[in-house]
C-alpha cells in the first residue's frame, strides 16, 4: 500500500531520527512511503497560543500537500489532533484530509494490523514506561484515559506488545500530563518544569529502563528537564523502539 | 469580623495593566517545593477517590450523558423554567427576588436583613456570595457574617478567600489551621489534631447558630417543577442554620435550575462522587418553604450568566454543577494553587467562566492550561472545557489581551511555518546557534524554555536533508 508521511516541523528540525526510523519501519512493513515536501507544519503552535489565523496558512498548505493521498501518517498525536479538529475550517479538502490522517501508532494499529507487526519478529527485553501524549490519549482516543469509565483499550501498548520480551513499567499516574503544552512551556515555565520533574520522578520510581512516547514534543520537554537535572533516561518514540527492536537502522 | 479585615483578603498577582498574572502567581506557589508536592498529592488523592467512586457505578458514562442532556435542555429554555420555578416557589410561601448582578444581590440581601433588624447572619458555603462580595458589603453595614462550613470558616478567620470551590482551605496544613484557631478561638498553642480542631470549631459555631438572626445558604439544585431548593453539605450546617433562624435566604445562580424532582437523582449520584469520591454527601437538604413563623427568600442571580448563555462557544459552561472535579484533576491547578487564578472560581471551569466577566483582566486564565483535556474527560456534565479554553485563547488575542510583541511573534511564526524553505533555513540557523553558543547563554536566550530545562542537542541535519540524500524522488 501507499501512504504519505508527515514529519512535523519540530520532528524535522530537532528529532530527524524519529522520522527516519518511521520511514524505515513502514518500508519494512511493505508500505510505499511518500514524503512530499510541501508542508512544514500543521499550524498548531500559533493556534494554541491564541492566533489560529496565523497558523491557518500552514494548515492550508498541509491540506493541499496531502490531499492526493489516501493515508497520511503524522508523527505526532498533537499535530494529528489539530488537523482532525481544524483542517475542515481552512480548506475545501480539509475535511477529507482530516479523515484520512492517522497518528503513527493509530495507523499501525488500525490500518497495518497487529498480525503484520508481529511478523516483524521484533524483540527487546527492556522494561519501558509508556507516555502517551495528552492529545493522542484524549483527542485521538488511542487509549482509555483514567478519567473515563469505559472498557480498557490501549492501541499504543497493543502495538508495543508485538515486541517480544518488552515489558511495561507501572506508573503511579499512568496518564498525567508531562507539562509541555506547546506555548504553555514558555508562558508558564515554573509549572511546566515542575510537571516534567514530577513525571520523571514517577517514571524513575517505576524502575523503567526507558521512556517510550507517541509524541516527540513531550520527549523533548522531558529530556530537556532530565538533562538539566543530570538524569539521562533513554527516550524513544514508538517508531524508534519498533525499528531498533526489529533490527532496522541505517540512518 | 470588621470591614477592614475583609478588605485585606489576599489579592491576586496583577501585572502592570491590572491583569491577573497566573504565571507569576504559579511561580510564587511552586517556589515552595514541599508545599507544592503536598498540595498536588492532596488533590490527586481526591481525584483517585473520585475514580473509585465513579468506577463503582456501572452506568457512569450514561449518567454523564443524561446529566449533560438535562442541563442542555434546561439552559435551552431557561426563561420558561425560571418563571415556572418562581410561580411554584411563590405558591409555597417563598419570596423570590431577581438580581441582575452582584451589587443588586447584595442590596437585596441587606434589605431583607434590615427589614427584620437582623444583625447576625450564619452562612453555609456559597461560592455565589463570594462571587458577589457579599460578606464585605454586609460587614460594612454592621452585620456580623459567620461562614459555618468548616473550611470556609477557617479561611474567613484568616481573612483569605477560598482557594478551592469544594475544599476552601485545601491550601492550608493542619498546623497552620491550629495556629489560626489558637489566635482566633483560643485553642491551646501547637494543637494540630484534626479531630480536636474540628471539635473546637463545632463549639464555636454552635454558639453562632444559636445566636443567629438569619441564615443563608447557596443552592446546589433548584427544581422548577416543585419550587424548592436542594443544598448539599457534609457537615449539616445548612440544616442547622435554616432550622434555627427566623429568616432564611437562599442565593442561587440562575443556571442551578433542573426541570423535575425526578432529575435530581442523576445529579446527586454524579455530584458527590465527582467532588470527593463519596457515594453520597452526608446531607442533601430539601427546602420547600419556610417553617411556620419563618420567612424564606430565594434570590435568583444573573451576574453575567445570561451573557454567557448567549455566547455560542461558551454557553455549555453553565451546565457546571460545581463539583470541582476539573480542579482536582488539573495538573496546573494542583501545582499552582487556587489563588494564582485571581478569580472566585479557579481551575479549568473558572478559566472559562471568568474571562467572560472581563476579558482583559482575566486574559491569562485560558493560557493557564496545557490543554491536556483531563478536565473535559472528568466533568460529570460533559462541559468541553479544553475546547472552550482553546476558543477563549482566540478571543483573548483578538480582544488585544496579549502584549504586542507576542502578537507580532505569533504572526511571524505563522509566516515561517507556512513556508517550508524559510523553516528549513530557520532550523539550520537555530541548530547552528545551539552548537556554538555557550549553554548558559543559549538558555538565557531561550526565555521560558530555558527555565529548569537544558536546550535540545542539535542533530546534524534535518529530516528533509536526510530525505534529499537517502530517498530522492520521494518528495
Amino acid at each position: 500500500m501507499r501512504a504519505a508521511l508527515f514529519a512535523p516541523c519540530f520532528v524535522d528540525q530537532l528529532a530527524p531520527g524519529v522520522a527516519i526510523a518511521a520511514v524505515q519501519l513502514l518500508e519494512r512493513l511493505g508500505v510505499e512511503v511518500a514524503l512530499p515536501g510541501g508542508a512544514a507544519c500543521c499550524g498548531q503552535p500559533p493556534a494554541n497560543a491564541g492566533d489560529a489565523r496565523s497558523g491557518d496558512a500552514a494548515l492550508r498548505l498541509l491540506v493541499e500537500t496531502f490531499a492526493p493521498f489516501t493515508h497520511t501518517i503524522v508523527l505526532s498525536g498533537s499535530c494529528t489532533t489539530h488537523v482532525r479538529q481544524h483542517a475542515a475550517q481552512v480548506a475545501r479538502l480539509g475535511g477529507p484530509v482530516a479523515q484520512r490522517t492517522y497518528e503513527f501508532c493509530e495507523f499501525l494499529h488500525d490500518v497495518i494490523g497487529l498480525d503484520r507487526l508481529r511478523a516483524l519478529a521484533a524483540s527487546d527485553t527492556r522494561c519501558v514506561a509508556v507516555h502517551i501524549g495528552c492529545h493522542a490519549l484524549r483527542g485521538l482516543q488511542l487509549a482509555t484515559p483514567s478519567e473515563r469509565m469505559l472498557p480498557a483499550m490501549d492501541k499504543v501498548r497493543a502495538v508495543l506488545g508485538t515486541v517480544r520480551g518488552l515489558s511495561f513499567a507501572p506508573l503511579q499516574r499512568p496518564d498525567e500530563c508531562c507539562g509541555f503544552g506547546g506555548s504553555f512551556s514558555v508562558g508558564e515555565p515554573a509549572v511546566s518544569a515542575r510537571m516534567g520533574r514530577d513525571r520523571l520522578d514517577d517514571i524513575g520510581a517505576s524502575g523503567a529502563d526507558a521512556v517510550v512516547s507517541t509524541d516527540v514534543s513531550c520527549m523533548l520537554h522531558l529530556s530537556a528537564i532530565g538533562r538539566a537535572a543530570g538524569r539521562t533516561l533513554p527516550m524513544l518514540h514508538v517508531a524508534q523502539l519498533l525499528a531498533t527492536a526489529s533490527g532496522i537502522g541505517g540512518a | 469580623m470588621t470591614a477592614s479585615s475583609t478588605a485585606s483578603r489576599t489579592l491576586p498577582i496583577l501585572d502592570a495593566h491590572g491583569a491577573v498574572d497566573h504565571a507569576a502567581g504559579a511561580e510564587r506557589f511552586t517556589a515552595d517545593v514541599d508545599r507544592t508536592t503536598w498540595h498536588d498529592g492532596a488533590l490527586w488523592f481526591v481525584r483517585e477517590k473520585r475514580d473509585r467512586g465513579a468506577a463503582s457505578v456501572p452506568e457512569w458514562e450514561r449518567l454523564r450523558d443524561l446529566a449533560s442532556a438535562i442541563k442542555s435542555h434546561t439552559l435551552s429554555r431557561l426563561d420558561e423554567y425560571l418563571e415556572r420555578f418562581e410561580r411554584r416557589a411563590t405558591a409555597r410561601g417563598i419570596q423570590v427576588h431577581w438580581a441582575r448582578d452582584g451589587a443588586e444581590h447584595n442590596e437585596i440581601v441587606l434589605g431583607i436583613l434590615a427589614a427584620r433588624g437582623a444583625r447576625r447572619l450564619v452562612k453555609s458555603k456559597s461560592m455565589l456570595t463570594e462571587e458577589c462580595g457579599l460578606n464585605a458589603h454586609l460587614e460594612r453595614h454592621g452585620i456580623e457574617v459567620v461562614d459555618t462550613d468548616l473550611g470556609e470558616r477557617i479561611v474567613q478567620l484568616r481573612n483569605e478567600p477560598p482557594s478551592h470551590i469544594v475544599m476552601p482551605a485545601i491550601h492550608l496544613k493542619k498546623e497552620e489551621i491550629g495556629a489560626t484557631f489558637h489566635e482566633k478561638l483560643g485553642t491551646p498553642a501547637g494543637l494540630a489534631d484534626p479531630d480536636a480542631l474540628t471539635a473546637a470549631a463545632r463549639r464555636h459555631l454552635r454558639e453562632r447558630f444559636l445566636g443567629a438572626d438569619a441564615a443563608m445558604t447557596g443552592v446546589n439544585f433548584a427544581i422548577a417543577e416543585t419550587g424548592g431548593v436542594v443544598v448539599i453539605t457534609n457537615e449539616g450546617n445548612a440544616d442547622l442554620g435554616t432550622a434555627l433562624a427566623p429568616v432564611y435566604i437562599a442565593s442561587m445562580g440562575i443556571e442551578k435550575l433542573i426541570p423535575r424532582a425526578a432529575d435530581l437523582g442523576v445529579f446527586l449520584r454524579l455530584l458527590a462522587r465527582s467532588a470527593t469520591g463519596q457515594a453520597s454527601s452526608v446531607y442533601a437538604s430539601h427546602v420547600h418553604g419556610p417553617r411556620p413563623g419563618q420567612a424564606m427568600h430565594v434570590v435568583l442571580v444573573d451576574n453575567g450568566r445570561s451573557t454567557q448563555l448567549g455566547r455560542g462557544d461558551f454557553w455549555g459552561s453553565l451546565k457546571c454543577i460545581r463539583c470541582a472535579a476539573c480542579l482536582n484533576t488539573c495538573p496546573v491547578y494542583r501545582r499552582s494553587g487556587g489563588y494564582s487564578y485571581g478569580s472566585t472560581i479557579p481551575g479549568p471551569i473558572g478559566s472559562v467562566l471568568t474571562p467572560g466577566l472581563d476579558v482583559r483582566k482575566y486574559a491569562a486564565l485560558p493560557f493557564a492550561s496545557t490543554l491536556c483535556g483531563s478536565c473535559s474527560a472528568v466533568c460529570p456534565v460533559k462541559v468541553d472545557l479544553d475546547q472552550q479554553l482553546y476558543r477563549w485563547r482566540q478571543l483573548v488575542m483578538a480582544a488585544g489581551g496579549a502584549p504586542p510583541l507576542k502578537r507580532w511573534w505569533l504572526r511571524a511564526m505563522g509566516g515561517v511555518l507556512a513556508d517550508p524553505a524559510l523553516l528549513q533555513l530557520a532550523g539550520r540557523v537555530a541548530r547552528g546557534m545551539l552548537r556554538v553558543l555557550p549553554p548558559r547563554l543559549a538558555r538565557r536566550l531561550a526565555g521560558g524554555w530555558g527555565t529548569g530545562r537544558a536546550l535540545p542537542e542539535p542533530p546534524r541535519g534535518s529530516f528533509r536533508d536526510w530525505v534529499r540524500a537517502n530517498r530522492p524522488g520521494r518528495s
